[in-house]
């Protein structure tokens, strides 16, 4: 009888505990990894440190630093100029793919397959090969160019248009991506909605334009906010090809940052970079939902 | 099917395939440049008209390509296992316990998923310096061992099962884990596969974090050997030799592609789906 109660009471603090026993070490790592990174970069923002020498309070120095430097503007920039040719781009070929992908055609795996290769290799492959695709004097872009009778374009060597070749190339190793998301998006619009606008004669691009893209929005959305995180973390493509540059007009800002912390030691500069770039970050995302919903 | 329908049918494949040759001539060009000499890489042509091991040759001499790949290995492997143990054991009291504090763990997974990672970067670094882990497999490993992602995938399959499964397991005098390990796994494998393809992949493909915190050419992983070959001016003679390097790269990855194809679709396209 006792050690009934005994053992019952055992179970239920057990099963009280229980929960917390399997979530305990997610809640460590959030702690040291997420949360704990958190408040130091925001404590590190108003420190200047070498990571050797002892730390220094300066109090908004970093950030008085931070809006008077042209490179991480410039940086910035570079990427903002990076996602104005990569979303559009990567919307329209990917939607375009997946249309005619979803027209009951034959090899639709094999097509699938073949555009989602580049996404699972990585980014390092890409970038090596696609480096020799865009050679100013052997390329197959400017052998292509020098074919048809047009004269050779300094795809990485240009300051004006290094980043939009970048750009590409980026849109290129995601587009398999996007494509499988916008077919599984396709299928979601009844194929009743198509059938009813054809018998009230409306046009291809019609039914395009008034069932299709309102029914696909949502996914319109994710693949906007999906390219524009992975287009704020551009960093491994211009590291390997040009370093940041021709003139610094390749410079990503996740490059600039990294570059501040491991190149010059600044960790304390380094950590404001990288807190006022995710605000940025964050709020971009916020913003583009808030079009997208008011769109619809 | 009346002519101008089967034109445009004709059309559609037309442009298909001109799409599905763009993205495979690449690598195809990648694989002959690996084995030709010097001279005819420039020539971007499909395959040269003397191959040989040479580039190869060479490259493993010059860096500890071999070493790396392996490194890489251990390193997905590793960081494979502990997501699914993790992710699962989480995603297990998520969805099948009612405890004080669930719904705040569920937002703290959600606020993870939403930060930027560019402000975790250099304070994460500094603890890795704290914790003496720089050049150590554990700073490769334990950044990435638990994944907010892996939980909500998990939480979501073990919502699908029965309750009278876990009971029933109970009453045969089972414990916790040998309730998630020996009897929820073997009925979710389908997510199983989605998370195991999902970090494998990108710990394999994870570059800028290795050139944080390893500096030791023993430790490196492949992606990070390849590139400060690629950047380091080693490599600027020998283009050959840098391709040979992305090869051996990318190979693994593409050899599992061709077997587990649709596997590998549907996990990377649930990255997108499960918001």
């Amino acid at each position: 009888m006792i050690s009934g109660q005994l053992k019952n009471s055992f179970l239920f603090r057990k099963k009280k505990i229980l929960p917390y026993l399997l979530v305990s070490p997610y809640l460590a790592f959030v702690l040291v990894f997420v949360l704990f990174p958190v408040f130091f970069c925001l404590f590190l923002t108003f420190h200047k440190w070498n990571i050797i020498a002892p730390m220094h309070f300066i109090g908004t120095g970093n950030y008085t630093r931070l809006f008077h430097d042209r490179l991480f503007w410039k940086a910035i920039g570079n990427t903002l100029k990076f996602l104005l040719l990569h979303i559009p781009l990567q919307l329209m070929v990917s939607l375009f793919l997946a249309q005619l992908l979803s027209l009951q055609i034959k090899g639709v795996s094999f097509f699938r397959a073949s555009f989602f290769l580049p996404v699972i290799v990585s980014g390092v492959v890409i970038t090596i090969i696609w480096q020799q695709l865009f050679g100013y004097d052997t390329g197959m872009f400017n052998r292509m160019l020098m074919s048809i009778g047009l004269s050779k374009a300094g795809w990485l060597v240009n300051p004006d248009i290094a980043i939009y070749s970048i750009a590409i190339m980026a849109t290129w190793k995601n587009l398999g991506l996007y494509v499988i998301l916008f077919l599984v998006g396709l299928q979601t619009v009844p194929m009743q909605y198509y059938e009813a606008a054809k018998l009230e004669g409306a046009s291809a691009w019609q039914r395009f334009y008034h069932i299709t893209l309102p029914m696909i929005n949502p996914t319109i959305f994710m693949v906007v906010v999906l390219s524009t995180i992975g287009g704020f973390s551009l960093f491994i493509e211009p590291y390997i090809m040009t370093g940041g540059g021709p003139l610094n007009q390749t410079l990503s800002a996740v490059l600039y940052i990294y570059k501040q912390a491991f190149q010059y030691y600044n960790m304390g500069y380094s950590a404001t970079l990288g807190f006022f770039y995710a605000i940025m970050i964050m709020t971009v995302v916020v913003l583009q939902k808030k079009f997208i919903e008011k769109e619809e | 099917m009346t002519q101008r329908a089967s034109f445009v049918n004709i059309m559609v494949y037309v442009v298909l395939t001109i799409a599905a040759l763009s993205f495979i001539y690449p690598f195809i060009w990648m694989m002959g440049a690996a084995f030709a000499p010097m001279h005819e890489i420039a020539k971007m042509v499909v395959w040269p008209s003397h191959p040989g091991w040479g580039n190869f040759k060479s490259l493993v001499q010059k860096i500890p390509i071999v070493h790396s790949l392996l490194i890489s290995l251990l390193v997905a492997s590793f960081t494979t296992f502990l997501v699914l143990i993790s992710g699962s054991t989480v995603g297990y009291a998520l969805a099948k316990m009612r405890f004080k504090g669930r719904q705040l763990i569920f937002y703290v997974i959600v606020f993870t998923m939403s930060l930027p990672f560019q402000i975790t970067l250099i304070p994460n670094y500094i603890t890795m310096v704290n914790f003496h882990l720089v050049d150590s497999f554990l700073a490769l490993v334990v950044p990435f061992a638990v994944s907010a992602f892996a939980i909500l995938m998990f939480r979501q399959a073990f919502q699908g099962l029965p309750q009278a499964l876990i009971d029933a397991a109970r009453m045969d005098g089972c414990n916790e884990m040998g309730i998630i390990f020996r009897v929820l796994w073997p009925n979710i494998k389908p997510t199983l596969i989605t998370v195991a393809i999902l970090s494998f992949i990108g710990s394999w493909n994870e570059v800028l974090w290795p050139l944080i915190v390893i500096r030791n050419e023993q430790l490196m992983t492949m992606p990070q050997l390849v590139t400060l070959f690629a950047v380091g001016g080693r490599a600027d003679s020998q283009l050959g030799v840098k391709i040979a390097a992305a090869v051996l790269l990318a190979l693994p990855v593409m050899i599992a592609f061709l077997f587990f194809q649709k596997h590998f679709i549907n996990s990377m396209a649930s990255t997108g789906l499960k918001d």
